[in-house]
């Protein structure tokens, strides 16, 4: 694949899924905290999304950075608009923002979760650009 | 390998008058924590708020600097 059609075929997926979310790993099987905590929040509101993992090929990170103008993974994208990172997806969860802009309930027996846990540094995992 | 304290001074060398507080989440030098309350955030979205951050540091963001954790807000607000 090019870098364009890597591009192309990243904004087609912003296009195509209300809510799209680029992470590391799967929802199922997070490689990075960051991306676990931004998946269960996704989770923990019972909608559906789009999820796909940037960790195969370096490019699509690259790619989609160059797209989002956002440096760090993951992000969250709904109705092709940029949310942001995992930080501004945790925030706006925990103050029912996140329900409110999906359309959704807020979850009650919601309480607040602990921190990321440390992530998990087998050398090979990392996605590095440089 | 970046500390904490550098991290700090180059934020608030970029935004004079911010408060800003910067930890090493796993203690190996990559992935840190800030929280930054400045006036300059006023009237921002989340997204334009973590933006000013992140390009104090540029492409550092994804190469030595792995990961920063980021907690904006405007002196005086709850949260």
């Amino acid at each position: 694949m090019t870098n364009d059609e890597i591009r192309d075929f990243l904004q087609q997926s912003i296009d195509e899924n209300r809510v799209m979310l680029f992470m590391k790993g799967t929802p199922n099987q997070p490689a990075c905290g960051f991306s676990a905590r931004t998946a269960a929040a996704l989770n923990a509101l019972g909608v559906q999304y789009a999820a796909l993992d940037i960790l195969p090929d370096p490019r699509i990170r690259e790619e989609l950075s160059a797209l989002s103008g956002w440096p760090t993974i993951p992000q969250l994208f709904v109705d092709k608009e940029l949310v942001g990172g995992s930080d501004i997806v945790i925030e706006m969860f925990e103050a029912g923002e996140l329900a409110e802009l999906l359309g959704v309930e807020q979850p009650e027996e919601f309480a607040a979760e602990p921190q990321p846990e440390p992530v998990k540094r087998p050398i090979g995992l990392e996605n590095r650009l440089d | 390998m970046p500390t904490p304290t550098e991290l700090q001074e180059r934020i608030e060398a970029a935004l004079p008058g911010a408060e800003v507080s910067v930890d090493d989440l796993t203690g190996g030098g990559d992935h840190f924590r800030a929280e930054i309350v400045s006036d300059r955030f006023q009237g921002l979205s989340r997204i334009q708020q973590h933006k000013l951050v992140y390009d104090v540091f540029g492409a550092e963001i994804g190469g030595p600097i792995h990961a920063l954790s980021i907690k904006t807000s405007t002196p005086g607000a709850t949260q």
